[in-house]
Order: structure tokens, then sequence, then C-alpha cells
């Protein structure tokens, strides 16, 4: 892997020539328009993505009356993470790390077979740059307007371009922003007090804060949150191996470049003709055919850049392709391409450890209990001793009702003989018919009366069940009969 | 070792072309690299905001206290400020309980559970002293979870003790007097050692023995109070004596243990020797009527509370039973 240093690229930077500058300013990229087969796909997923980001928080899912009917909704006050399906308790938050493992391993997966699509096409930082390069380019025109825009003194033209840059981009953050406290908001409702103004200082703090990271992210940073910010981009390299595609220049076909005159002979030369479209066009700012460079992002449109640039020398497309390593090293000298292996170790290991990882989040999901039991031991006091000599301990018991609708328990408690179970609570519920609301938690505090046990504590066993599906939860907690002796 | 040399102040750096400061250590020379200029500014903007923070806010000390901010900003303001939110917050419960009676608060979660929780802060502050943070008491000081009550156990009787206390300086105060049998010389030490003796006895065997020499005494000296069978009467505030708890034992768990009895046979000699009146005291007047009501229903939550068609207030004990042992053979 190679890189230019920007210092080479701009001598006039370092006023004191043969003396080090431990800074190098960024410069600015002006990324020029392209057509081509991975520009249209660089659309599509542009759309695609940001539809499901702007219209996701609006799908409905209807979960009865007790429960919010938005499909995808974190509801943080409450502390339930809703996916259509799928409802999140703060304590089932492992659900969340098996669902972010099986994303990096998904990332690593797609990275082994296709390189770095995901940086190239559906990484937000991307899609959102790309959204406010084509703002700038309907605005200021295309990368040598904007250049010379940039050079022009201050003045009318200079003034209304940039102002209505700024403003769509601010705006388009401000939608971002918008979109955002959708997913932790019922959406039509805070859509509704959004327009009739009334919306908490939270919702505006979080607003405002958003817009301007999208505005600066998107608008200011762009490649620099690949190249400095991101980790992703650093380790993505790691899972390239000869037989990854990647974004690469045939520099066995392309070398040696210069500029080519129509009519003249191909022979002794490459096909490289120095053009430097796959440069102009490139929105990492970086030359491809200095081979591999941590800065790419893989999205193609140098690739689209040069086919363009080919087709009209009338040579074949393919100078700058997605391609294997092995294949832009090789294919040209021995004149055959090698099929693309797709099926490697590597893409093995990585399918085999996604399927086990979706088969076991799979079953969890399916399998995860719609009710459960917790038991804390009173601890003051202890036990209490009653006037027939008994022993009586409390305990706060917790009973998690993940249902929709209102549920009836009842409670149980073995391993103590003579053991009986009551609850005080108002309106004296029956400790076989515990009403616990919809999707909530509830708290019982139940006594345990028995004869003081021959060991100071004994273990207890309590046993919850749904009067209505018969399923039943368990908890183990400890009888004390007496101070340890 | 360091040195200052005004001669050096305007040397340059050969390597990176910065003027060195002129500080130098072991021939290290220090650089005179400005703070980025975007850390200066956000310096400077701080610098001015605090002039603003001092106008605006309390900032400046003065001898008496200190400068007044210009939107007369303090703590105490704020304090009063977020109580008066949680005031009104607690103002609607507040306000549904104070017109509900037990029966309602007993039945409906909202109030039950309101009264529960403030009861419980109450309890910590005004209650614990005595009967524990957890109501569990200690010699002397009544367990308030379990099932054994001097005065009742329903929510009305509970909250009458509260109102009024016990041996109190309130007019309505419950009073009941365990005489100092011995220190008064109403019975002589042996009639106390016996009397104690059959006391302990019947409550282990948790019947009572007929010819028991203390059997007798206790029946001239104790059952106006106690009752004939020993299971007190709660119109006296008079004790269970054949129950497992004791309010002056040493360890009332361990009645059952026979290495203790000792201790027990030492408290209750002791209690019948010198008497025990020890006090509650009333909280009419000095809490709020609805806090007192919350703290009867927290203490009637702590597990021993009783159903108020049971017990009801001091009106409803048990009958004297009748004589279960002939009488013939004890005179």
């Amino acid at each position: 892997m190679t890189q230019q240093t920007s210092a080479s690229q701009n001598p006039n930077q370092n006023p004191n020539p043969g003396k080090i500058k431990f800074f190098a300013k960024r410069e600015k990229i002006y990324p020029r328009r392209v057509n081509g087969r991975y520009r249209k796909l660089k659309w599509l997923a542009m759309i695609v993505t940001l539809a499901i980001y702007y219209l996701a928080p609006f799908l409905r899912w209807d979960r009865g009356e007790y429960a919010p009917s938005q499909a995808i909704l974190i509801d943080l006050p409450s502390r339930r993470a809703y996916w259509f399906f799928i409802e999140i308790w703060p304590q089932e938050v492992y659900y969340l790390t098996a669902i972010l493992i099986f994303a990096a391993i998904g990332l690593f997966f797609a990275t082994s077979l296709l390189g770095r699509v995901w940086c190239g096409y559906f990484c937000p930082q991307t899609v959102w740059t790309d959204l406010f390069i084509w703002v700038e380019r309907i605005v200021q025109g295309d990368r040598n307007a904007r250049k010379r825009l940039d050079q022009s003194p201050w003045g009318f033209e200079k003034i209304w371009k940039k102002g209505l840059t700024h403003l769509i981009w601010v705006l388009i953050g401000l939608f971002t922003a918008g979109a955002f406290v959708f997913y932790f908001n019922d959406a039509p409702t805070l859509w509704a007090d959004i327009l009739r103004g009334d919306v908490s200082g939270t919702v505006l703090a979080f607003v405002a804060g958003l817009t301007f990271s999208t505005y600066l992210m998107a608008g200011f940073a762009r490649e620099q949150v690949c190249t400095y910010m991101c980790p992703y981009a650093r380790f993505q390299s790691g899972m390239f191996d000869k037989d990854t595609l990647i974004i690469g220049y045939d520099q066995h076909r392309g070398e040696p470049r210069g500029s080519h005159k129509k009519g003249e002979s191909w022979d002794g030369r490459g096909h490289c003709i120095d053009c430097t479209a796959c440069v102009q066009v490139c929105p990492a700012g970086i030359d491809i055919r200095n081979g591999l460079q941590m800065e790419c992002i893989a999205c193609g449109l140098c690739v689209d850049a040069c086919d363009e640039i080919m087709d009209k020398v009338g040579l074949p497309r393919g100078l700058i392709r997605y391609d294997t390593e092995g294949n832009l090293e090789n294919a040209y000298k021995s004149g055959k391409r090698e099929k693309i292996r797709f099926v490697r170790p590597r893409t093995i290991y990585y399918a085999l450890v996604l399927s086990v990882l979706f088969g076991v989040v799979t079953y969890s999901l399916l399998t995860r209990s719609l009710f459960d039991l917790h038991v804390l031991h009173d601890r003051n006091p202890l036990f209490v001793t009653l006037s027939d000599g008994s022993i009586r301990n409390g305990y706060e018991v917790k009973i998690l009702n993940k249902q929709y609708d209102p549920r009836l328990y009842a409670i149980e408690v073995s391993g103590v003989p003579g053991a009986e179970l009551s609850v005080r609570a108002a309106g004296n519920p029956d400790v076989k018919a515990l009403e616990v609301a919809a999707n909530a938690v509830g708290h019982y505090h139940v006594f345990v009366s028995a004869p003081a046990q021959e060991n100071d504590r004994v273990p207890i066993h309590f046993t919850l069940r749904d009067n209505e599906t018969g399923h039943e939860d368990h908890y183990e907690s400890i009888f004390i009969s007496r101070r340890s002796r | 070792m360091t040195h200052h040399n005004d001669d050096h102040k305007n040397e340059v750096d050969d390597i990176t072309g910065v003027e060195t400061t002129g500080h130098e250590w072991d021939g290290i020379k220090e650089l005179n690299n400005p703070a980025p200029r975007w850390w200066l500014w956000i310096f400077y903007i701080t610098v001015i905001w605090s002039i603003g923070y001092w106008v605006v806010y309390p900032a400046w000390p003065t001898i008496s206290g200190a400068t007044k901010g210009a939107i007369g900003w303090t703590q105490y303001e704020k304090l009063a400020r977020d109580q008066a939110e949680i005031a009104a917050v607690q103002a609607t419960y507040m306000a549904r309980f104070a017109g509900a009676d037990f029966d309602t608060i007993m039945n409906d979660p909202a109030l039950y559970e309101f009264a529960v929780a403030g009861g419980r802060a109450v309890f910590k502050d005004n209650c614990a002293t005595c009967h524990g943070t957890g109501g569990a008491g200690g010699p002397g000081y009544p367990n308030l979870n379990d099932d054994d009550w001097l005065w009742g156990g329903s929510i009305e009787a509970i909250y009458t003790t509260l109102l009024y206390g016990i041996r109190s300086t309130h007019d309505l105060t419950r009073q009941s007097q365990m005489p100092a049998f011995l220190a008064d010389g109403l019975l002589k030490r042996d009639d106390v050692i016996k009397v104690v003796d059959y006391v302990l006895a019947a409550n282990k065997e948790g019947t009572v023995d007929i010819d028991h020499p203390g059997r007798a005494i206790f029946k001239e000296q104790c059952v106006s109070c106690h009752g004939n069978d020993g299971r007190g009467l709660r119109e006296f505030g008079a004790p269970n004596l054949m129950d497992a708890i004791w309010l002056y034992g040493v360890n009332a768990s361990s009645v059952y243990k026979t290495v203790s009895q000792a201790h027990n046979r030492e408290a209750v000699y002791q209690t019948v020797a010198q008497g025990r009146n020890s006090i509650m005291p009333h909280w009419e007047g000095r809490l709020e009527d609805h806090t007192i009501r919350q703290l009867a229903v927290y203490v009637h939550a702590l597990g021993g509370g009783e159903e108020s068609s049971v017990t009801d207030d001091t009106t409803n004990f048990s009958e004297p039973e009748p004589e279960p042992e002939p009488e013939s053979g004890e005179d």
C-alpha cells in the first residue's frame, strides 16, 4: 500500500524549503461528475438507504392497546426497544450485542468477498457526503466551476451560490436530525407536535446537535472521517487477500502511461492516457493508479470514469476495474482472467460464524421468555418470629410481563416443609392470581411463613405460573430461620 | 541543568524553522510553538463568557455574602423550585389520599403504594430510632413486622396508637401499667420466682399447668390484665404471655433454646420484679394527619397488619374464657 503525501503534491505548502512541516493542511476535493454502472448503483444505494432512514419510523406494527404500534421505536422513558416482532427490555440488551456482532461479522464477510462495498455504497458518511456533493454540484456547477468559484473573489454570484449550498445542507441536516428523533418518539404524534411547534427541549437539543453534526460531517469533514476517524477503514484491509474484489488499476496494461493523440499507435506504450479522469472523480481525492490505498472507499467511480475514456479512445474497458489483486497482477500478462474464487477458507469461515450466530440469535429470540420472575430476599429484617414460634421471611417479587395484555400469575414455593405463602398489597390479592399490567413489571411483597427450620438458612424455590398458558418460571432464594450460629 | 539566556531569544531551530523560547534543558531547547488558533479563540470566548456569567449569576464574594446576579438566581431558590415541582406531583395523590378512608386506601393500588412509599420515608425519619429501619425493633421496642400486637394490629388500631402514643403525654394516650411487684412490695421474692416459673412453663408447654405452685399467684395478681389463660388483653395493652414473642426477652427466637432459657427467665423476672413501662410518643400535632395515616399503612404493610373486621381497634378482643380448670383443689 503506498500513500502519496499531500506535501509532495503541493510543494508550495512549506514556506521554508528544507524545513519540516508537521501539519499537512487538507486539500479540498472537487469530485467531478461521472456516469456509469457504479454511479448508478451508488444512486440506487443512496435512494434505498435514505428511504429506509426517513420512512422507517412511520411504519406501523400492531401490538394491541397496551404497547406502542410503531414498528421501529426506542422508547427511552419506558425503557423498551421495538423492532417489528422483536421487543427488547433493558436486561435483554445482549440481543443488541448479538446484533452488533452479527453486523460486524457481516461486514467482515462482505469485505472479504467484495472489498469495501459498505464504505463505498452504504455507510451513512458516504451516503450523506454524496448527497451534499450532489447539492454542491447542482448549485455551483461541476468540478471546474466549483474550483473557479472558490478562487474567485467574493461577489454577488459567490455569495448566493455558497449561501444557497449551505442553506440546503443545513436543511438536509435538519431533516436528517428530524428523522432521527422519530425513532425515539411516536412518529405521527411527534410530527403533529412539530407542526404545532410544541416540542420538548430534549427533542430540540437533539435536532440541533444532529443538524450541526450532519452539516459538519457531510459538508466539511467528508473523506477525513474515513481516513482519520473510522476504525473500519484501518482494519478492513486486514480482511483482504489475493482473491478479494478491490478497485484496482491494471498497471501492466496501463504503463507506461502518456497522452495519446487519435490515430497514434498503441505499440510500446500502456493504455493509460494520463487524462486523470480517475483522479478528478475520486471523492477521496486519491490517484488509484498508485495502487490500493487506505483512503479508497471502493465506490467504483474511477472505474466509471476510466471506462468512459476507454470507450472514447476505442480500447476495451477495465483498465481500472473491480477485480482481485491476483487478476490485476497476472491477467494482462497471461491474457487470461482467472475466475473469482468466492468460496475460500476465509469466506467459508465468516459464513460459518455468521450462520452459527444467526442460529443462536434466532433461537434465543424464538425461545425468549414472555415473562420472568425475580425474587429478592428482604434484608431488614432477615426473618420475623411470629407469635406461634414460626418464622416468616419477606421477599420482593418482581414479575416481568412481556406480553401485550395484562396477565394473572400464580406463585408457589417449595423446598421448605410447611411453608405458607401470602401477599400483602392493595385489595388483598390472591397469590394464585397476581395481576401484572401488560408490558410491565409487577412488584409484590410476599411473605413465606414456616416452622423454624433445622438449618439457619435453607434454599427455597419459587415457581411462577402464567395462569393463561400454564408456562412457568423459577427462582431460587433462601429461607432464613435464625441468625447464623 | 536549566538556564535562561536572553541571547537565545530569537534563536531559530534549524530543523523546524521555529523560534526557541530560550529555555534549554540538557541541550534540549523548547520551541515557541503557539497554541492552535482554534484553541486560542475558544479560550477568548470562555473569557468573554465568564464576564457574562459574573453579571448574570452570583459570582464575587463580598464581606456579607456575594454579588447578586442579574436574574436573581440562587441555589436556595432553585431548591425551593425543585421541591415545589415535586410537591405539585405529590399534590394530585395527596388530594385523593387525604379524602379517602382506610378502606379505600387499602383497596386502591395507587393510593396504597403512595401511602407505603411516603410512610417508609417518614418511618425512617421518626420511628427508626427505636423500632429500627426495618421496623424489627429490639428489646423493649416492639417488632412491627410480627403478628403480635399489644394494642391491636388493624389499620385503625395502628393509626390510633400512632396518634395518641402509649403512656405518652397526650390526653387520649393508650395507658397500661405493669406493676413492679417486688420493688413495690406486692409480692415476695419467692412468689415472684414461682410466678415466673409458672409463666415460662406454661409458655413452653403451650398449656396451663393448674398444679404449678405459681398458678395461684398468677390467678391472684396477673389474670386481670393478662387473662386467665395468659393470652393477654388488648383492651389493656397486656401482652400475650403464651406466644413466642417477648418484648423484653433477650432473644425472642431463643425461647425454644433451652440454653437461653436462663436469659428469658432473668428478663421475665426483671419485668415482674421491677415493672416495665416504656413509652411510645404521640404523633398527633407533631406530624400531619395524612403523614400519620401513611405511617399506619406502611406499618400495616410490614407484614403483621391485621384485617379491620377481625380486630376493630380495641373494642374487639376475645372475651375472657370460662375457667378451664376446676375450681376445686386450688384454694
